[in-house]
């Protein structure tokens, strides 16, 4: 009788520790959702009002506040900037800024370059590279913001 | 346009999509360099990278699809606020000059830039 006593108790000290991890897990997805809107929302400005740069908002935080693994979140990242710049670009076509006379050979370079980029990406992407590719960008986005 | 121009054109596409590819945001490469080196305006330069970014990516979603790399969890919560978001930022961009957007561009990729530095050298001090 005791023992059984005892087992019921543990039991419901079991039960009461998962309905907290519950409602704690509960109250956890809840907090990760709304910084996936905020995420969402700076992605899809920047996809919008400059043609780009999502993923590069997207990326960390599914890295750092959502905490999965960088490979999963380059991909992650695709399908979910995807349909963003789908939208954009009819946007940005309606409003007749897309140029078909460039838009076909830099398209072409890109899905070329794209598949080169892609076979080289191991053995080239040491945060070095990474580094001084952000410093011209830098350097870019300077030139661009004053001159 | 002669024969020079395109392949001048799809060299610039080389460019944006090997570091694209690299993971290195292909837009953030190829934005600036049809805006600095080919004159073209910042929002025709900004319509031709979505464009062009959307083959690529529905290659490399299907290889990453493949090998199940897509976390489809809560992705919705990101992507449906996310598409509110581009549709006012395509009215935004519309309604600005193409000076003033470039500019805005640049201080944009600014930020980036320093971000993507700050987060590489710290690497380095963790290792």
């Amino acid at each position: 009788m005791k023992k059984s006593g005892k087992n019921k108790k543990d039991e419901n000290t079991d039960c009461e520790k998962k309905t907290y991890k519950a409602i704690g897990d509960r109250q956890n997805t809840k907090k990760k959702n709304v910084y996936g809107a905020i995420a969402g929302v700076a992605a899809g400005l920047a996809n919008g009002l400059f043609g780009g740069g999502g993923g590069m908002i997207i990326v960390p935080m599914l890295t750092t506040l959502l905490k999965k693994e960088p490979k999963v979140a380059h991909a992650t990242a695709i399908m979910i900037i995807l349909p963003m710049s789908l939208i954009s670009g009819m946007f940005y076509a309606a409003f007749g800024n897309f140029d078909l006379r460039i838009g076909i050979p830099v398209g072409a370079g890109v899905i070329a370059g794209g598949i080169f980029g892609a076979f080289i990406l191991n053995k080239l992407s040491s945060r070095w590279v990474v580094v001084l590719f952000a410093t011209v960008m830098a350097v870019a986005g300077i030139k661009m913001l004053i001159f | 346009m002669d024969w020079l121009e395109y392949i001048w054109y799809a060299a610039a596409g080389i460019a944006g999509g090997v570091l694209g590819g690299m993971g290195m945001g292909g837009g953030t490469v190829l934005i600036p360099l049809l805006s600095i080196f080919y004159n073209v305006t910042q929002h025709t330069a900004q319509a031709i990278n979505l464009i062009s970014f959307i083959p690529m990516a529905v290659i490399a979603l299907l290889i990453h699809l493949k090998n199940r790399l897509v976390d489809f969890k809560g992705i919705l919560y990101i992507i449906l606020p996310g598409l509110v978001a581009c549709v006012l930022g395509c009215y935004v961009a519309r309604v600005m000059n193409s000076e003033v957007l470039r500019r805005c561009f640049g201080g944009f990729l600014l930020l980036l830039s320093v971000f993507q530095i700050v987060t590489g050298l710290k690497k380095k001090n963790k290792k």
